[in-house]
């Protein structure tokens, strides 16, 4: 049984369903919300913070992506306050890690950039990290540059809930925090991934690319792992 | 009414971003209307100028001398722009930053010499430990990224700054 709730979006009456995320809501009406580790499709894991919003008679702001909506819930998406915690979000993304855009496959087709671009992050006002991080090309077909990677974990959640392999995990924490396959073993020594390049298409920066492409020319098919799941849940 | 003062210079990048200041084409003539450029690699100036108006740097600060140009221009300009991604965020100059100097030096100049290996002392100004955003350096008025910015970016900005506005890059932000 599904229960319809009515809520609010800037101002906005919205017809729902209960349990569907704010985020969700708010896509399917046309709001929009920034996001980076959600992906449609995936679970929801509201790891990067760019989706908090003000929900009315909460003390505290809300990631969109996993606060489920219920009946009256009012929410503003873009106050001053977000517009101004969404761009130190980025902004630290972006000194967490090398993001060099213009040395990168994806410069051009990268989420990070186009929502930095979109948020008027001309700078940086943090120091930025410059931490030494490898580069896995042990895979015949794809790369992995942990300068790019925002573990953001839409490969993790794509490779074990779409492909079945769970290939990748993310190891250590906090800073330390560095994406792993299988064990810390090298991409092209992983025994259990199937080279279905999914998590390729679903990383939103240049951190996992199909080798071969130069600045600017990888492109991904996001869209196409998002599809694998609404088809199945029509069968 | 005297002409707007612009001074130009080149810390640790490539000079594209100077190339695509050139590559304003017709724009630069509406530019000397009112303006001139009194200091750059465009222009003959030995020694930054008292009494600049615009600053428009290009690169990272990388080096002694690059810090030290950095720092006359920001103590002699009343507008500071950072021009291009190497003077916004580091960019490529700053994939170094992971790497001791010393052992970037012998890298390049010993292990990686065919003949004369060596790393060179003489006429040539020290390296930073690290190279850094223009503004890790000194006060930055106005950022404008892309490798190189866009023309129609740079006039933008150039024009907004003539108008005595500072530019809200808006739609012509961009990276890389």
């Amino acid at each position: 049984m599904t229960e319809k709730v009515k809520v609010r979006i800037d101002g906005e009456v919205i017809a729902a369903t209960a349990g569907q995320t704010i985020l969700e809501v708010a896509r399917a009406n046309n709001k929009y919300i920034p996001a980076l580790c959600y992906m449609e499709g995936l679970s929801a894991v509201g790891a990067c913070r760019l989706c908090m919003v003000e929900v009315a008679g909460a003390a505290r702001l809300l990631p969109a992506c996993t606060t489920p909506v219920q009946e009256g819930l009012a929410v503003a998406t873009s106050s001053p306050q977000l517009q101004s915690y969404r761009k130190i979000a980025l902004e630290l993304l972006l000194v967490e890690r090398n993001h060099v855009c213009s040395v990168c496959v994806s410069s051009g087709h990268c989420e990070l950039q186009s929502l930095a671009q979109e948020h008027g992050v001309t700078h940086v006002r943090y120091p930025y990290n410059y931490p030494r991080l490898s580069v896995d090309t042990t895979h015949p077909r794809f790369v992995l540059d942990h300068n790019r990677c925002v573990l953001c974990s839409r490969c993790v959640r794509t490779c074990a809930e779409i492909e079945g392999a769970h290939v990748w995990d993310i190891a250590g924490r906090g800073i330390g925090s560095r994406l792993v396959s299988e064990l810390q073993r090298p991409w092209g020594e992983a025994t259990s991934c199937t080279s279905c390049g999914k998590c390729v298409q679903a990383c939103p920066t240049g951190a996992m690319a199909e080798k071969g492409w130069g600045v600017e020319e990888m492109t991904k098919k996001r869209a196409v792992v998002s599809r694998l799941t609404t088809m199945r849940e029509g069968m | 009414m005297d002409k707007v003062k612009i001074g130009t210079c080149w810390l640790d990048g490539c000079s594209g971003c100077h190339m695509s200041l050139l590559d304003l084409d017709e724009g630069i003539v509406g530019v000397l209307k009112s303006a001139d450029i009194v200091f750059g690699p465009l222009v003959d100036a030995q020694e930054w100028p008292e009494g600049v108006d615009v600053a428009l740097i290009e690169g990272a600060v990388s080096s002694q001398d690059d810090l030290k140009l950095a720092k006359t221009a920001r103590a002699r300009s009343k507008i500071v722009v950072a021009l291009g991604d190497c003077a916004v965020t580091g960019n490529v100059p700053s994939m170094r930053n992971g790497i001791p100097t010393r052992k970037l030096l012998e890298r390049v100049y010993i292990e990686g010499a065919a003949e004369s290996a060596g790393v060179p002392t003489d006429g040539v100004p020290g390296l930073l430990k690290q190279a850094e955003p223009l503004q890790a350096a000194i006060k930055v008025d106005v950022h404008v990224p892309g490798c190189p910015p866009k023309p129609d970016a740079i006039l933008f900005v150039i024009g907004e700054l003539l108008e005595g506005r500072l530019p809200e890059l808006g739609s012509k932000l961009r990276f890389g």
